[in-house]
């Protein structure tokens, strides 16, 4: 027995090991190997005989063996949620609901077991798995056997779209499937989820629960495996929509592989988020938050805040505090309820983080780590603080994903907010200031789907989150998490109608000039009718055809010059939304008095019916009142996460959008493209039709006279693809909406990954502009905006009512 | 370490000299006492504490550290030795204050201890705190145990007798032999901001002290907000306080972890501005073993292992021994212990 009174001075904390002898008794019975569970079986691999050793980080033992599903695997089970989606998606929300509130109370039941599998499988602290983790995972459950329920009223035009394949990383192994299972089986749809193949356990244990509950087979198939087994989900025909969590390469392999294919993507990737600390903070409370932001979970958190930006006045205060806290730093067994920080999850991760450490030291960083003793086991980093780190440094600038802080310092709030969105990725935020008018400027200005005030690293179901940039996009949690699991299901879209009338097959010679002055439409870049830069021009046919006008042939250098215009536009964003009304409604106004000259245009260049003409041109006038009406109404929301804070859900525009528009109702869908983007704020570079071009170059004299401020709309005439390609490639082109071909489409979304761009693309379908369910709407909305998150935990009054929160 | 407290300041301490070789814990003049500061109003100016992350702290504090088995066992015995026994009551009388003084000097079963093997540290509580009319009884019923006596003053709880008497109180309480004096600090200076008025009365406390080690009662249940509460801390600071206390016992809201963390990182300040290390006291709400091993958790993460010591560290309570007194039986014995089994206080 320990002496207690030698306890009694030196007051150490002594060992406090989380019991986990019960769930080694499942490993054991399980230790010939698991297998997958498909269509409500376990089953073994058809073909494949490739199994993979599953490990305990902090020490190395060896916890299990799990199969690597092959192609034929993948099969088997996407033809297994196939089959189970008829039935699941039209069964009344309330029995779904009935099964997610069962999972939920599942989850809850055995909430000690799946936390200490967890810290087993990935070496997280107990603490965390069990404290974050799995109540985080019932809690996904419950929210969204409320949305199952509710469905019907509150997505009254949506349906679930199929079989959905879900890949979730290691790090956060039982929450993300949580996260990725919850919302698309309450919308109707059914999965194909494969866990990360260094931790799978706690997945196929929640493949137990599924059974336990009595979830109709098909619903939710749990296959394992690593790359390779991805790779047959992403690809294969029958999957509706992929849904990654991981890293940016991987995401943009993912987009690749994808394009053209239809699938819907949501992409939750890398980060390198900004942790920023201004000298009216308070400074021990951000301290706090570092250790949750940078040293939770080893710092293995895509959201992790790994970059410290702290106000030079206090820098040197701040950083002592840091040190000290970290001399405190309990680094060992993650099953130990009295560490704050476990093993890293496999000895590659280990010798990675090492690697850019060592680079980012060679490059010019000052290493700092507390003097703790690691484990002479296991795979274990200690915390680590890098000062004097440049914006060049690869520290900086790379995701290390471990333990390791860097540290900046700023002068004042544009600096801060400068440096921040100094980087490719935008997945979170966090902003430490006592100050409430500066954090929330900062807030807004930062460029991440989700920003912590003066907290980090807070999640919740009813909150959405996901990336700007090339951190990904959609959005999981919350209403908008829901919508990434839908599609409208308004009659569907009409086959390979680009054109509404082909170009005429015999091109006659104009009789003499007949009046007035020879006119070439030119760009209209940065407010200003630009000529191309390459001085040439195309004839455009009217419908008889003759010339009715030449417009100006778009390059790749015009593209350019328009995106710098639009670049450069970026108070446009910060427009108050009554202000772009406003423009929107003026823009009517004045193509409204010149409704003949455009009506004219429209049945000369299309042959179409002069009643045809007029019926195109008001639903033109209505759908720009239609986004004027929109501007202030499209309002995010404000979410109420269990804790003392709210999470304000607010909708920013996505930056500068390239827009690529149909040759069908010319100048209706042109207009029905262009006001939606710009009444939420973006700025756009717009490819018009490029069989009737002259109804936009005859629209740019109407924004002229609008106020429309130069830059805000870019019409660029010309080559469709070619343009769209520049478009799709353009780093600084944050969106792109193509209406055109199936090819096309495919090329603006296998371009689009190398910068992770948004896009919404045709696939050769055409729309019914003239309806207001194809033409307008939601929609339209919810694709010219993306949702920032910004969490606000308030309270100050230490005592009386409010002390009891 | 065996010496008294306050032993070359106190005229009349000879009572309670401590026999030669008896392990006292550490009522000893090992800590400096504060001297205080001029009164700096940027110290307070700057003072910034959000309370959402104070409650994050104290949340995931208390789930990051354990302690179990003879660890646990020692934190509890050192708990002991931190509380300031109270009774604080109208009725009080001197047979009752006797009982809390045998109490105080033997507060543990000695099966118990020895069954744990600490029947050697001479464990006491920290100090036993009344009020002043019952310091004479209680100085007798302590001598030669070396446990000091508290006693509350200034008009406590409310503190809005006459300044002159307030300070009278002070001087005949350190006359009667108090060698601590609990004071409660004018609430209504701080909800209104006069800072530089509440360090001239606490300064003003300190000089009636003399000899006495000066507790500053913030009564923080009263203060408003968390600000308030720092900058009263930060206030108390710099006006000599040896210890700053959360509560009188009497407030709606008594002692709570998060509202101590904040004081306990106005003493970290404190510290790294001055040097000089002043000791902190939660009073009012601590009443189980959980809570008080969550409070030397606090200390021993924040401010480090010096303050989890009476020198630097006091529990204000009345019912909390009862709570480790079981629990400690169950660490010995490993059965769930009955609260009639312990002597009451």
């Amino acid at each position: 027995m320990t002496d207690v009174n030698e306890l009694f001075q030196t007051m150490d904390y002594g060992p406090a090991p989380e019991q986990s002898d019960y769930v080694h008794a499942w490993l054991e019975q399980n230790k010939t190997g698991f297998g997958l569970f498909i269509d409500g079986e376990w089953t073994g691999p058809k073909t494949s005989t490739e199994t993979i050793e599953t490990r305990n980080p902090a020490s190395g033992d060896l916890l299990g063996n799990i199969t690597a599903a092959g192609a034929d695997d993948i099969d088997a089970a996407v033809a297994a949620a196939k089959n189970a989606f008829p039935a699941w998606s039209s069964s009344a929300g309330h029995i779904r609901a009935k099964y997610l509130y069962a999972l939920a109370r599942a989850v809850q039941k055995n909430s000690r077991f799946l936390a200490v599998l967890e810290t087993l499988d990935n070496g997280k602290p107990i603490r965390e798995s069990r404290d974050i983790d799995v109540p985080l995972v019932a809690r996904h459950f419950y929210h969204h056997a409320g949305w199952a329920q509710l469905l019907d009223q509150e997505f009254p035009d949506q349906e679930a779209l199929g079989v959905v394949g879900q890949i979730v990383p290691w790090n956060f192994p039982i929450l993300m499937m949580a996260w990725k299972i919850a919302p698309a089986i309450a919308a109707g749809n059914c999965v194909v989820i494969k866990p990360a193949e260094y931790t799978s356990l706690s997945a196929l244990y929640f493949a137990e629960l599924c059974q336990e509950v009595g979830l109709p087979p098909g619903v939710v198939n749990i296959v394992t495996g690593a790359g390779a087994t991805g790779e047959h989900i992403v690809n294969h025909p029958d999957v509706a929509k992929i849904v990654f969590t991981g890293s940016t390469p991987v995401g943009k392999k993912i987009r690749a592989q994808t394009a053209g294919t239809g699938k819907k993507l949501t992409l939750e990737l890398g980060g390198k988020s900004p942790f920023i600390v201004f000298e009216d903070a308070d400074l021990d409370s951000a301290v706090e938050g570092l250790v949750d932001a940078i040293w939770f979970n080893q710092g293995q958190v895509c959201c992790a805040g790994s970059r410290l930006l702290v106000q030079e006045s206090v820098a040197e205060k701040l950083i002592k505090k840091v040190q000290r806290r970290l001399e405190n730093f309990r680094v060992g067994d993650p099953l130990d309820k009295t560490v704050d920080m476990g093993a890293i999850v496999d000895p590659i991760q280990r010798d990675r983080i090492e690697t850019l450490v060592n680079q980012g030291v060679s490059e010019g960083a000052s290493l700092w780590q507390p003097a703790l003793k690691l484990p002479e086991a296991g795979c274990f980093y200690p915390p680590t603080l890098l000062t004097n780190v440049e914006t060049s440094n690869v520290v900086a600038r790379e995701e290390v994903f471990g333990p390791v802080l860097t540290t900046m310092t700023f002068r004042t709030s544009n600096e801060a907010i400068a440096l921040s969105n100094n980087t490719r990725f935008g997945l979170a935020a966090s902003i430490w200031s006592e100050n409430i008018n500066r954090a929330l400027e900062v807030a807004a200005q930062i460029k991440a789907g989700v920003v912590w005030v003066n907290c980090t690293n807070q999640f919740d179901a009813a909150c959405g989150f996901g990336g700007y940039r090339e951190s990904g996009f959609g959005r999981e949690g919350g209403k908008e998490g829901m919508y990434e699991y839908l599609r409208p299901s308004s009659k569907k879209f009409e086959a390979d109608n680009i054109v509404a009338n082909p170009v005429p097959a015999e091109v006659k010679r104009n009789k003499a000039v007949v009046s007035g002055i020879d006119q070439t439409a030119k760009h209209y870049i940065g407010g200003k009718q630009v000529r191309a830069d390459n001085g040439l021009s195309n004839t455009v046919l009217d419908a008889a055809g003759y010339s009715a006008g030449k417009v100006a042939d778009g390059s790749r250098k015009d593209i350019r010059d328009a995106v710098e215009a639009a670049s450069k536009a970026g108070g446009w964003a910060s427009a108050t939304a009554h202000t772009r009304a406003q423009i929107l409604y003026f823009i009517a106004e004045n193509l409204n008095s010149r409704a003949t000259e455009f009506q004219q245009r429209l049945v000369s260049l299309t042959g179409m019916s002069k009643r045809a003409s007029r019926v195109e041109f008001e639903a033109a006038l209505s759908r720009l009142f239609s986004y004027a009406a929109w501007a202030d109404k499209f309002d995010g929301s404000v979410h109420t996460p269990p804790s003392r804070s709210v999470a304000l859900a607010v909708h920013e525009p996505i930056g500068v959008m390239g827009i690529v528009c149909p040759d069908i109702n010319p100048l209706l869908s042109f207009i029905s493209l262009l006001a939606p983007a710009i009444a939420m704020g973006n700025r756009v570079v717009v490819v018009p039709s490029q069989r009737y071009p002259l109804l936009a170059t005859d629209f740019y004299q109407v924004l002229e006279t609008s106020d429309v401020p130069g830059g805000v709309v870019n019409l660029v005439t010309g080559d469709r693809e070619s343009l769209s390609k520049t478009l799709a490639e353009h780093m600084q082109v944050d969106s792109m909406w193509y209406h055109g071909t199936a090819d096309g489409s495919k090329t603006v979304e296998e371009a689009s990954a190398a910068n992770l761009k948004r896009t919404w693309v045709s696939y050769g379908k055409a729309r019914d502009w003239l309806s207001t369910s194809q033409g307008e709407g939601r929609h339209f909305l919810r694709e010219s905006c993306q949702v920032k998150n910004i969490w606000l935990p308030y309270g100050d009054e230490s005592s009386g009512a409010n002390a009891g929160y | 370490m065996a010496t008294n407290l306050s032993k070359s300041e106190k005229s009349d301490s000879g009572a309670r000299q401590q026999d030669e070789g008896h392990p006292r814990l550490s009522l000893v003049d090992k800590i400096p006492r504060n001297t205080g500061t001029e009164f700096h109003p940027e110290w307070i100016e700057d003072i910034r504490i959000n309370l959402s992350a104070v409650e994050r702290r104290i949340a995931s504090l208390g789930a990051r550290r354990s302690v179990k088995k003879e660890w646990q066992a020692a934190w509890l015995l050192k708990a002991i030795s931190c509380i300031d026994l109270t009774s604080l009551a109208g009725d009080d009388t001197p047979g009752r204050i006797r009982r809390l003084c045998a109490k105080a000097r033997n507060p543990v079963r000695t099966d118990v201890l020895s069954q744990l093997g600490a029947e050697d540290l001479g464990l006491t509580t920290g100090a036993v705190c009344v009020y002043h009319e019952m310091i004479e009884t209680a100085v007798a019923a302590l001598a030669g145990s070396g446990v000091p006596v508290a006693a509350v003053s200034t008009g406590f709880p409310a503190g809005l007798s006459p300044m002159e008497t307030r300070l009278r109180e002070i001087e005949l309480s350190v006359a009667a032999g108090a060698d601590e004096i609990d004071i409660v600090i004018s609430r209504r200076k701080v909800l209104n901001s006069q800072w530089r008025d509440l360090y001239d009365e606490v300064k003003a406390f300190r000089a009636a002290c003399g000899p006495a080690r000066l507790k500053t009662i913030l009564a923080t249940g009263e203060l408003g907000s968390i600000d308030n509460i720092a900058k009263a801390s930060m206030v108390c600071l710099m006006a000599g306080a040896d210890f700053i206390k959360t509560s009188t016992g009497m407030e709606a809201q008594n002692a709570t972890l998060p509202i101590s963390l904040v004081m306990v990182r106005m003493i970290r300040e404190y510290l790294e501005m001055t040097g000089q290390k002043v000791g902190f006291k939660p009073a009012g709400g601590v009443r189980t073993a959980k809570q008080a091993i969550n409070y030397l958790v606090l200390m021993k993460e924040e401010l480090g292992n010096e303050w989890l010591d009476p020198q630097l560290f006091r529990f204000g309570a009345s019912g909390l021994l009862g709570d480790i007194e079981r629990q400690l039986e169950h660490n010995a014995t490993g059965r769930y212990a009955a609260i009639n089994h312990q002597p009451m206080a």
